[in-house]
């Protein structure tokens, strides 16, 4: 005791009270708002339905009308299936946090089983496209590299870049880069074309096809930078920012 | 007022500031010993140079704190050699701000204009060599080296044929035929009208014989894009209407600006969009021009559906698709 007040004036002693008052509140609300998991139950349709519809009557019908026919902000969920449903609020992005011009990816607000709920409860309403397998998305054996790079470049990459890492559509609207999302959501999104996305269907981009893309997409984030920093993929843009900034700025800071 | 003006002086070159290393010779030595380093460092990175280029297997990938898994030879060599160069002009530049004498000197500029004597013997040699040569009378000489010299002239502007041929009507026509079917772009697959949902587009080419091989410069025309959206969303007039099937559009893929491949097509919006000069069509008034450097709208393929039920053009394209040329509103 005689300790701490001996040294209550020193210097450091402000900045170590501030690191000590920081961790302590960090660690109180961190264990404060832990929630519990929730249990696992057996996946029976009949509840899952009922599930689903409860959840899309609290957090969804406000913007898409109780009978899933839209507004004046939402469209109709009617058809749109239940790999729309799974696509959109697996990764995320409904519920919308933010009504801009774009909705955008975020954490998932609903965890695995209510998504699964609510994609049974949409479907049951209008049939649309279903949730792909995961027997039908085994892109290793079913898909080919070499064709999937052509597929990619002819109908992909003008909006999601030649790399995927995405690209700039009009007025703030972007298509998001492919790097880091699961194979499922990526055949989702051909299938239902979120958004400002076309559909690719079936029939124009056989499912073969379209493995043989997801294969491609993963062979580009899983290859490591073979020139050195890849800075980004984009190309000139950022190798250019790093020459006129850090390169002349280094070479300017010497010679002045 | 006038009479109070003073005659400023002028104040001459301020007074030469010394530097540390001018002053104090440990400072000096202290200056020395830093451009040692730097060069000591350029060779550094010179040793790093030649080990990675000599050592390092092109296979190994070294996980970087910002940079991620990059292969090591890659960027061993190009550090290297950065290091290398850079450090030998940071030293240079070192050494000169703190070890160079920086006094000031005049140096006097000497009179530009050369000498009389050299002046008349320039003149007198040239009137020599000029004699000898004798180019007057050799009427042979000078005849044959004009020719020569001529032609050498002449052979520069016959490479100039090499900006033509002219491509007389070939950019006027296309692949594209009354009956064409529409193949998908890759895979060669005919299209029927229900493959196409609403919201759908499809890469489309020109239906070519079994074992056919289509030229770049053709690909470069007869690309189009088809687009499915719902009938009552078209704003057409019967006669572009007519040209559509049941919702189906099809527009060349060629931008009317400079030819880029417009296939960005946002469904919400119902825009193409040209990823080039961000040219904006709109599709359900037949690709009119909505912002960007467009002056045209895209030219649109007129399809229907055939006996087998495979959507095939009704006729050619009605204009020349892509940019503008010279002869092009002369037909």
């Amino acid at each position: 005791m005689k300790y701490l007040s001996r040294y209550r004036r020193h210097r450091a002693a402000a900045p170590i009270l501030l690191l000590f008052a920081l961790f302590a509140i960090g660690t109180t609300f961190s264990v404060a708002s832990a929630t519990t998991t929730p249990e696992q139950s057996e996946f029976s349709r009949s509840t899952a339905i009922e599930e689903g519809r409860e959840i899309f009557l609290k957090g969804c019908s406000s913007c898409h009308g109780l009978n899933l026919e839209g507004s004046a902000i939402a469209p109709s969920l009617l058809g749109v299936g239940a790999a729309s449903v799974d696509f959109q609020v697996g990764t995320g992005r409904m519920p919308v946090a933010d009504l801009s011009v774009q909705i955008m990816r975020k954490p998932p607000v609903y965890d695995e089983k209510e998504v699964a709920a609510l994609a049974v409860y949409v479907a049951s309403l209008a049939p649309g496209p279903e949730i792909p397998t995961d027997a039908s998305l085994n892109y290793e054996r079913d898909g080919s590299t070499a064709e999937g790079g052509e597929l990619f470049r002819t109908n992909c990459a003008m909006c999601h870049n030649f790399a995927a890492q995405g690209g700039a559509l009009t007025q703030g609207k972007y298509a998001p880069t492919l790097m880091g999302v699961e194979a499922k959501y990526i055949a989702e999104a051909m299938t239902t074309g979120p958004q400002s996305m076309p559909v690719f269907s079936d029939k124009t981009l056989t499912p073969e096809e379209k493995l043989s893309i997801i294969k491609w997409v993963k062979a580009v984030e899983a290859e490591p930078a073979l020139g050195g920093a890849s800075l980004g993929r984009v190309g000139p843009v950022t190798e250019g920012l790093l020459v006129w900034t850090l390169g002349i700025g280094l070479l300017i800071g010497v010679a002045v | 007022m006038s009479s109070e003006l003073e005659i400023i002086k002028d104040p001459g070159v301020p007074a030469h500031i010394h530097r540390q290393a001018d002053l104090d010779p440990k400072a000096e030595q202290k200056a020395e010993r830093q451009v040692a380093i730097l060069f000591a460092l350029s060779s550094l990175g010179t040793l790093l140079f030649i080990y990675s280029y000599t050592f390092l297997s092109e296979d190994l990938f070294i996980f970087f704190p910002i940079l991620g898994t990059t292969n090591a030879k890659q960027l061993f060599l190009g550090l290297g050699l950065a290091f290398a160069l850079f450090f030998i002009g940071a030293g240079a530049i070192h050494w000169a701000k703190t070890l160079m004498p920086d006094e000031e000197v005049i140096a006097m500029r000497h009179e530009m204009r050369s000498e009389d004597e050299d002046r008349r013997e320039l003149i007198k040699t040239a009137k020599q060599g000029a004699a000898a040569a004798a180019l007057g009378r050799r009427s042979l000489i000078k005849r044959s080296l004009g020719l020569s010299l001529g032609l050498v002239g002449l052979s520069p502007l016959l490479l100039l044929r090499d900006l033509g041929p002219l491509p007389g009507k070939k950019l006027e026509t296309t692949s594209w035929k009354t009956g064409t079917r529409l193949v998908t772009d890759p895979g060669d697959r005919p299209i029927k009208p229900s493959d196409l949902e609403v919201g759908a587009v499809a890469q489309v080419l020109p239906a070519i014989k079994e074992g056919g091989h289509r030229a770049l410069s053709d690909i470069g025309k007869d690309a189009v894009l088809l687009i499915r959206l719902r009938q009552e969303e078209f704003q057409l007039d019967p006669e572009r209407l007519a040209m559509t099937y049941q919702g189906i559009i099809a527009f060349s893929k060629i931008c009317s600006h400079m030819g880029c491949a417009v296939a960005l097509y946002e469904q919400t919006t119902k825009h193409l969009l040209c990823p080039c000069h961000q040219s904006t069509f709109d599709v359900t008034r037949a690709a009119k021009v909505i912002f960007g450097p467009s002056a045209r709208p895209l030219p649109q393929l007129a399809i229907t559906v055939d006996d087998e039920g495979y959507l095939v053009a009704q006729s050619p394209f009605n204009e020349p698709v892509g940019p503008s040329y010279w002869e092009r509103n002369s037909q």
